[in-house]
């Protein structure tokens, strides 16, 4: 018995000629919720489909606990899917629908009413079992698919941008209901989705794929502080991207020539006297200012480029015109594809000048 | 106007509408009428003596069982042939696929024509069958056959774009639920199926109890066994007893239509759980 769950070996798929699935491995233990996460047309749902055993891959092994997977059929994985438009049973109630796994089992009429009343209620759906889909909101559909995904209690379930179709505030909710239900039933959970915030809020862990290949596998918080490659950096949260020309107070030569990416949280902006580390800092003027509700973002130009910070709405406001001193914690710097984090030298300077 | 019309992108309500009655009653409505009001100009015991004439029973009956028989066939059939087009993308289905339509643009004498000689004892088929002793022209089960290839395009033409947009995930998801190939069929696709096949199916029976043309050869026209009502009415034009010819017609017509009611309420119980998804 392997120590994973879901285990998969260089696999490879091919549609005629386009490379779908790039040398794909990855593990996954078991209870774990991990992301796929990428652009539209990277390869997200083929690995899903495949680990599914609705796809064949060409090549490579799919294993769940130790045990190879590839000539099984669905019907025998023990998997649970939940597909993106929901793929509910339109001419069966909900209560049908969620029973749908159990009739095929032939569980006794009894077990399965009991099972599927519990699941309506895991689900927030009781007293909605004689509807029809047509006859529920997006939010309440999208949970049907999830009681009948899970009504047959398999050991793993598969989503496949389960949020995509719901309006952005249910889509909250749902989000924080699913990552509870899955601590609660701790079974092994892949879904797939193109929105990052989904994902770092509530995956153990991401995997990023693009163009068939994955690029890195961590969690969300390596995602995001320690991309690897230039890909991910780019792609994971805000950012601005230039090749600067030695203006940056704190990176003398680390960036020569290079281009490097700057995101608004590595960008503090205050009136000079505001700044704790004004030998660190560049000298800017503000440009442009939005107002987000929580804070102001603010565009200050700096020897000549556009750099985005935040600055709190607590703190005094800003005017356009407005001289002020720009702290750069840090930067990535792209070599070859990789993405390295520089640090600002002056904020470790050995002999900070005072002033 | 106390209320406003909700406006609709193509405007001109009351001049379609308008255009539509003038136009159904000109085509549909007045003739049959004429039909009821020649019936009505009749003698009633007379009436009720010819359609209660064990020959005219009797061609009621053939037609209603081999219409029916032809329309369910076709259900099956039609189906079949639907699904490999929609579903398989074979080298020459665009030619199979226009194949289908080709019992709507044939003159139906000429298929009947040409059936009769294939399947006659003596033609190619015929002999074949004749062997095993199933003798197809000539019998109520040579209607049948005519009546299978009048109806074919009614139901495959209705079930293929129903087909077409049938999502595959919605099957895929019975699949990983654990059911077989064969549960998902009968569980999922075939509902999803039920009121466009009743519709085909209807159509085809409906077609098939007014077809004339094609079935005329190949039935031979037996009284009391082979003949079929249209036949029967065309008799009756031909000794100059119209009154006959419309009360046979009219009786036609009820029957018809009561059938295709029964069918369009199935229809419609079947497709109102489905609307909007």
């Amino acid at each position: 018995m392997s120590q994973w769950h879901i285990d998969v070996q260089n696999v490879n798929k091919f549609y005629g000629e386009y490379h779908a699935s790039k040398n794909i491995s990855f593990q996954v233990e078991k209870g774990k919720l991990v992301g796929l996460l990428g652009p539209s047309g990277g390869g997200k749902t083929t690995i899903l489909r495949m680990i599914a055993g609705l796809e064949q891959p060409d090549n490579g092994s799919i294993l769940f606990r130790g045990q190879e997977m590839n000539r099984v059929e669905p019907q025998k994985r023990g998997i649970g899917v939940v597909f993106q438009n929901y793929a509910l049973f339109k001419h069966m109630t909900v209560f049908d629908n969620i029973a749908f796994g159990l009739n095929v089992q032939k569980k006794s009429k009894s077990f399965i009413k009991e099972r599927v009343n519990e699941l309506l209620d895991l689900t927030n759906l009781s007293g909605l079992g004689k509807r029809y889909p047509n006859e529920l909101s997006g939010g309440q559909r999208q949970r049907v698919a999830f009681a009948r995904a899970l009504a047959p209690e398999p050991q793993i379930l598969l989503l496949d941008e389960p949020f995509a179709a719901i309006d952005a505030h249910v889509r909250r909710e749902l989000r924080s209901w699913l990552r509870e239900m899955i601590d609660r039933l701790g079974i092994t959970t892949l879904f797939v989705t193109h929105d990052q915030e989904e994902a770092i809020e509530i995956a153990d862990q991401i995997l990023v794929v693009n163009q068939g290949r994955i690029e890195q596998h961590g969690t969300p918080i390596e995602i995001y502080q320690s991309p690897q490659t230039d890909f991910v950096a780019r792609f994971i949260g805000e950012s601005t991207q230039f090749v600067p020309k030695g203006i940056i107070h704190g990176f003398n030569g680390v960036a020569d020539g290079r281009e490097v990416l700057i995101r608004p949280e590595f960008v503090e902006i205050g009136k000079p006297n505001e700044i704790a580390l004004p030998s660190a800092a560049s000298q800017g003027t503000v440009r442009h200012l939005y107002y987000r509700g929580a804070s102001w973002e603010v565009e200050v130009e700096v020897g000549g480029e556009l750099l985005i910070g935040n600055r709190s709405v607590e703190k005094s406001s800003l005017k356009i015109g407005d001289k002020v001193s720009v702290l750069v914690h840090r930067l990535i710097v792209f070599e070859n594809g990789k993405a390295n984090i520089v640090e600002n030298q002056f904020k470790y300077d050995p002999m900070p000048v005072f002033i | 106007m106390s209320t406003r019309r909700t406006s609709s992108v193509i405007p001109g309500f009351g001049l379609t509408m308008g255009y539509t009655i003038v136009y159904l009653s000109l085509i549909v409505l007045i003739p049959l009428a004429g039909l009821f009001f020649k019936m009505g100009s009749g003698d009633w015991q007379h009436i009720i003596e010819v359609i209660t004439s064990p020959r005219v029973l009797a061609a009621f009956r053939v037609s209603l069982l081999t219409s029916l028989g032809a329309a369910l066939a076709n259900g099956v059939i039609g189906l079949l042939i639907a699904w490999v087009l929609v579903r398989y993308p074979f080298s020459g289905r665009k030619f199979v696929d226009a194949l289908i339509d080709l019992p709507f643009a044939l003159p139906t004498a000429v298929a009947g024509i040409a059936l009769t000689s294939l399947y006659s004892p003596k033609g190619w088929m015929g002999q074949l069958f004749g062997e095993i002793g199933i003798k197809i022209a000539y019998t109520p089960l040579g209607i049948s056959l005519a009546l299978l290839f009048i109806g074919l395009p009614f139901v495959v033409r209705t079930i293929q774009p129903v087909l077409q947009d049938a999502e595959t995930d919605v099957e895929e998801a019975a699949l990983t639920l654990g059911a077989s190939r064969w549960v998902t069929f009968w569980k999922v696709i075939l509902p999803t199926l039920l009121p466009s096949w009743l519709t085909g199916v209807s159509l085809a029976f409906a077609r098939g109890i007014g077809e004339y043309g094609s079935v005329v050869f190949i039935s031979g026209n037996m009284p009391m066994k082979t003949e079929i009502v249209p036949l029967l009415i065309i008799t009756q034009l031909e000794q100059f007893d119209y009154v006959a010819a419309a009360s046979i017609a009219v009786v036609m017509l009820l029957l018809s239509f009561l059938m295709l009611f029964v069918i369009n309420t199935l229809q419609w119980l079947a497709r109102r759980r489905m609307q909007n998804t």
